[in-house]
């Protein structure tokens, strides 16, 4: 059984209540079409179960596959400098049909960054780090494709819609 | 299967056209065995691209490692060209699955290499073997664990 390696700290991007009876942590990639269909139950999720989710996401770019998802990875954590890693992560997921090298600076903008702060962070060394900390930790714990659930620390052997209904199922 | 502290068995096979990788030829070097039953799965999951993604851990234990399925060099060629894979595919297609069955590893129902992984020490000896459900993709968490084994010794 696969368990998510190294435990949730305070590197993590994490949405909800640090109270929540379930967390789910989410290994992610921006240009992955499969998470692009996640992306929208996972909300689902959120809303219908809410102070019972604790979510954090973790990147898993897979980058030789996906040119942009290395660098919408780097936007999302440039974004989150500015504290609204969040909005460049829901963003992202929103506008994953038409991403591409020019939409960063774009959705920046939208979200309402300091755009300069926000160029000069991409090329951060210590934002490429957090990405590759990110995949070492996906790597570790077992990801084996994206995205990769773990519940509660074990790895979900399922989809986002296999999630919902496991969590439905459960709080029945 | 195949199990730890067996001889590798040693192989050739065409890795392109007109290259050919013998085992033997990686003495000195760690080196990792995927059998997997066919190119072209979806690529989000696929188990090549994830090994893709970790060439640089691979390099930093010093290991090799080699995707082996029953599929031709021509379609290997191709699959590799399009999913940028930048480590060798090869063909274990004449006689078709010779290797896979010298590991252990052969479906003969289906005709495909099981999905298998194994992890071969610098003298050629297998350090750790693990055979996974057909559908699942076993992710490199347990190749990385064998390789740190054998970086100890």
């Amino acid at each position: 059984m696969s368990t998510l390696k190294p435990e949730i700290n305070d590197q993590d991007h994490i949405q909800g209540d640090d109270s929540a009876s379930v967390t789910i942590v989410e290994f992610g990639d921006y240009q992955c079409p499969y998470c692009g269909n996640a992306y929208p139950i996972m909300k689902e999720i959120e809303e219908t179960f809410g102070h019972q989710i604790r979510f954090i996401f973790r990147h898993f770019p897979l980058a030789n596959a996906h040119e942009f998802a290395f660098p919408a990875a780097i936007a999302a954590e440039a974004a989150g400098l500015q504290d609204k890693f969040w909005e460049m992560h829901d963003a992202l997921y929103e506008n994953q049909y038409r991403l591409n090298g020019e939409l960063f600076d774009e959705l920046a903008e939208t979200i309402g960054l300091d755009l300069e702060q926000f160029q000069q962070d991409s090329s951060s060394e210590e934002i490429k780090r957090k990405i590759e900390d990110d995949f070492d930790s996906g790597v570790r714990s077992g990801v084996n494709g994206t995205p990769s659930f773990y519940v509660n620390g074990t790895k979900f052997d399922g989809g986002a819609t296999d999630l919902y209904q496991m969590l439905k199922e459960s709080a029945e | 299967m195949l199990e730890k502290g067996a001889t590798a068995p040693d192989f050739e096979l065409n890795a392109t056209p007109d290259q050919k990788i013998k085992l033997k030829d990686f003495k000195g070097k760690n080196v990792i065995l995927a059998f997997y039953p066919a190119d072209w799965s979806p690529v989000c999951s696929d188990q090549m691209a994830l090994y893709n993604e970790m060439l640089k851990y691979f390099s930093k234990y010093d290991a090799q490692i080699f995707g082996v399925s029953v599929d031709s060099v021509w379609c290997h060629l191709a699959f590799e060209e399009n999913r940028k894979l930048h480590f060798p595919l090869l063909a274990d297609f004449e006689p078709k699955g010779a290797v896979s069955k010298a590991y252990g590893v052969y479906d003969d129902e289906l005709g495909e290499s099981k999905r298998a992984l194994f992890v071969i020490d610098k003298d050629g000896k297998i350090a750790w073997s693990y055979l996974s459900p057909i559908a699942v993709n076993p992710g490199a968490d347990g190749i990385l664990d064998a390789l740190e084994e054998l970086n100890k010794k």
